[in-house]
């Protein structure tokens, strides 16, 4: 796909929310048609703005979830307990709800569609929202371009897109999902509780011979934690991308 | 207590006043010479506006500031950026 990036200074536009999907019990997938929306490269964000009546206003940035498409786009949000906008966004916003954005933003995390080479993804909890768009994008073009997801997560009950991920990692078109759950499995699964390790990431087919383009996308201890194992593991630090995010999500 | 974040997130500010992406400009870090994407500079978020550092040295590269109607860019931390700018 060519570069959604279309040179141009960003401004904000209004969106109207058309569904409300609940992933788990902290985290939500917002549909939103935005009228004029160009369509993103899959790893891209927005921005979203919230403004009170009395004028104050506070901004997030949030990853795209859906595969690329124009007028609407898909936004998953986790709840963080002290956050100033997530929790207006999973437990306020309502269909019908209008929602100022800003984007397609950033050009570095984003699947090169046409590139061709295996694509390791490597995702901390939420982080796997970037990630899942480029998963979309990947069934949506017919691509068979050979993907693996290691997702790192708590526990099973916080694995966003579970069923879709399981069906598509089922398909046997080229997609494997692996799991690392660092404090609770699924009952009778034969996994190890702990922390992403360099046996799960060197699966068959996936060390560095097979030299895949890596996206890593979680909190800042982990995208490290991880990008340091495939270094070490011998993968070329120059086709690591990583996304690290926080609770202050970009503001400025 | 501050944890950095990383270059992807100066995209929207900066993308407020400039039309080119500044997360696929490289930068050479005028500190230490390395040449990196602006994506993957370390940004430390806490401070007032955005504070982007090298990668491989820790320097400051870039620092953004926004304030009433106002953007505050300082580069002196790069030695040059090469900008992406297609079709051109």
């Amino acid at each position: 796909m060519a570069r959604a990036a279309v040179l141009g200074r960003l401004t904000w536009q209004v969106g109207m929310v058309t569904d409300i999907r609940k992933e788990t019990a902290t985290a939500s997938t917002i549909m939103i048609d935005v009228p004029g929306w160009p369509g993103h490269a899959a790893g891209q964000h927005v921005d979203v703005r919230l403004t009170a009546e009395d004028g104050y206003s506070a901004q997030r940035s949030y990853s795209i979830a859906s595969a690329p498409g124009r007028d609407r786009l898909e936004l998953t949000v986790q709840r963080l307990e002290d956050g100033e906008v997530s929790p207006y966004l999973t437990d306020v916003l309502m269909v019908g709800y209008p929602l100022e954005l800003r984007g397609p933003i950033g050009g570095w995390f984003v699947w090169d569609t046409g590139a061709g080479r295996p694509v390791l993804l490597v995702a901390g909890g939420s982080g796997v929202v970037p990630l899942m768009s480029m998963i979309r994008a990947r069934a949506e073009i017919g691509s068979r371009t050979p993907f693996r997801l290691v997702y790192s997560v708590r526990s099973p009950e916080t694995v966003l897109y579970a069923a879709e991920l399981a069906e598509r990692g089922q398909a046997g078109d080229g997609l494997e999902v692996s799991y690392v759950y660092t404090r609770s499995a699924p009952p009778g699964a034969q996994v190890r509780v702990g922390r992403l390790n360099p046996v799960v990431l060197a699966a068959p087919g996936w060390t560095r011979e097979a030299a895949p383009a890596v996206f890593i996308c979680g909190p800042t201890g982990f995208v490290e934690a991880a990008a340091s194992l495939l270094v070490k593991a011998g993968h070329d630090p120059g086709v690591i991308k990583t996304e690290r995010f926080g609770p202050s999500g970009g503001q400025a | 207590m501050t944890t950095h974040l990383d270059g992807n997130v100066l995209a929207g500010t900066f993308g407020e006043v400039f039309a080119v992406d500044i997360t696929t400009a490289v930068g050479q870090c005028a500190s230490c010479g390395t040449r990196e994407a602006i994506g993957q500079a370390m940004v430390y978020t806490d401070a007032p506006g955005l504070v982007a550092r090298c990668g491989s040295c820790g320097e400051v590269v870039l620092r953004v500031t926004r304030s009433a109607g106002r953007t505050w860019v300082d580069m002196r931390g790069v030695s040059y950026l090469e900008l992406q700018t297609p079709g051109q």
